[in-house]
């Protein structure tokens, strides 16, 4: 199985989507806390659905470097290249 | 060019609102005398204290204040040094032997606060290639521990044991060892580890434990040792980290372990190391404190006692209060504005609480967070349960049927 930054990427757009309050014109460009609202502990809650989705685990030191959607999708298909 | 401060912008327009709603500074109350271990003066009113973590009330103990004034007038006021440098004396060695006695455990480090004694532990513990897997509701001590290690960090979600074994199951293979951190009594909820569950993972995947009993000791237990007395797996846990600053009434934080390698960690671990040692009137407050929750273990029946009264008497008059009977019980609101409406009202008609708002709070709402101790009265209890009942009608926070 192989995912790609983009399907992944894309699955993450569709999980935010599930959220009413999330504005529904996102893209994998826009930064999760400035653009989408979320405070640091709803982003730590957000990147448990993903990794529950795609049975990884991000490590929070990771989740430092990441903005946007794409780098969060980046992130979690480096971490499954290297399982 | 940028303002250093301009970070604080947020919190400033935030805090501004928080004081414009309900005309006072939630985060800094002043309780101008203590009149005991219950009651404060607050705003030149006898306050009842709902709100201090003092669960046995030994902050006002008499043997503890006697044993302070003897330490001080023996030994001075400070000890002008760090643990491994010119700051241990005798009274901090005692100290030590008789936690780890009161535990039955092989040796204690003792810390200058609770804080520091997680800050410490964590950082210190896990190294470079290992992995701190954190229950996802833990306190700011730990996440600050995990920030200070090197380690890689993972959480799991709040009080879920399978979640954790899932979670670990990930890492079947990595090398690096592998540290579990819990809480016995999650200071924010009041919610209760499932700590028998926690410990079969542990075992079962040959990680190590380490549980926070900060606001389990003295607490649960037959000892008052903590969850994992009261569940029986104490055996499994590799590491106790607690605070002097809840039930013993003093301040100070601690480690208890059966791992010989702890003398190792006090000359690798910053927190231990870097700062000034307890004072010694705080040591000898701290072992008398220890010798009355010890021989008074009613303390702890009377505790729970309270703590089921004001918790029947909460959901009584239809509040959101938690679910499980423990010292912290959290009343959660579903709009910031009736918290902090309600938390003033609480304050004016003499009850003083935590008011905890988001992202302090495990998920987007705010709550109430009140703390039973021991001393409290059955009419002290009652009143509460009435004043409650009176401010949460005036910030229109009951159930329209109550």
């Amino acid at each position: 199985m192989s995912e790609t930054v983009e399907s992944v990427s894309a699955l993450i757009i569709q999980k935010l989507l599930a959220n009413p309050k999330v504005p529904r014109d996102i893209d994998g460009n826009c930064k999760i806390m400035d653009d989408l609202a979320f405070d640091s502990l709803a982003v730590m809650n957000f990147v448990m659905e993903v990794e529950d989705c795609m049975d990884v685990s991000v490590p929070l030191d990771k989740l430092a470097d990441i903005r946007t959607i794409n780098d969060l999708a980046t992130c979690v298909v480096d971490l499954k290249n290297k399982g | 060019m940028t303002s250093l401060f301009s970070k604080f912008d947020g919190i400033a327009s935030s805090l501004g609102a928080l004081m414009e709603a309900g005309g006072r500074n939630p985060f800094s109350v002043v309780i101008e005398k203590p009149l005991s271990s219950t009651v404060g003066l607050i705003e030149g009113r006898e306050t009842l204290l709902f709100g201090t973590n003092n669960y046995l009330g030994l902050s006002q103990s008499p043997r503890a204040i006697k044993a302070a004034q003897d330490a001080v007038a023996a030994c001075g006021v400070g000890t002008t040094g760090s643990r491994i440098a010119n700051g241990t004396q005798s009274l901090h060695r005692q100290l030590e032997s008789r936690i780890a006695n009161y535990f039955g455990r092989r040796d204690a480090m003792v810390f200058s606060t609770g804080y520091q004694a997680n800050l410490g532990m964590i950082s210190t513990l896990a190294g470079k290639d290992d992995y701190l897997i954190l229950d996802a509701d833990s306190h700011a001590s730990i996440y600050d521990g995990s920030r200070l290690s090197p380690a890689q960090v993972i959480r799991f979600r709040h009080n879920d044991a399978d979640d954790l074994h899932k979670r670990l199951k990930r890492l079947d293979g990595t090398p690096g060892a592998k540290l579990i951190v819990v809480e016995g009594i999650y200071s924010m909820t009041g919610n209760v580890a499932p700590i028998a569950e926690m410990a079969a993972v542990k075992r079962e995947t040959g990680a190590y434990l380490l549980v926070d009993e900060a606001h389990s000791f003295g607490v649960m237990g037959e000892k008052g040792l903590g969850v994992a007395e009261a569940a029986g797996v104490e055996a499994d846990v590799d590491f106790v980290v607690g605070t002097f600053s809840k039930s013993l009434g003093t301040v100070g934080g601690y480690c208890v372990s059966d791992h010989p390698e702890l003398e190792f960690v006090r000359l690798n671990c910053r927190p231990y190391m870097f700062t000034a040692s307890l004072p010694p009137e705080v040591i000898a407050a701290t072992m008398a404190a220890l010798e009355d929750m010890a021989e008074h273990p009613e303390l702890r029946t009377q505790l729970m006692d309270n703590a089921a009264r004001l918790h029947a008497g909460f959901h009584r008059i239809g509040l959101n209060a938690s679910k499980q009977v423990s010292p912290v019980i959290a009343v959660t609101l579903e709009e910031i504005g009736q918290a902090i409406t309600m938390w003033n009202r609480l304050l004016d008609l003499g009850v003083y609480v935590n008011l905890s708002l988001p992202p302090a709070t495990p998920d987007s709402r705010p709550l109430l967070r009140c703390s039973v101790m021991a001393t409290h009265t059955a009419a002290q209890i009652d009143k509460a349960i009435e004043i409650f009942q009176q401010a949460a009608r005036d910030a229109n926070a009951l159930p329209s049927a109550a």
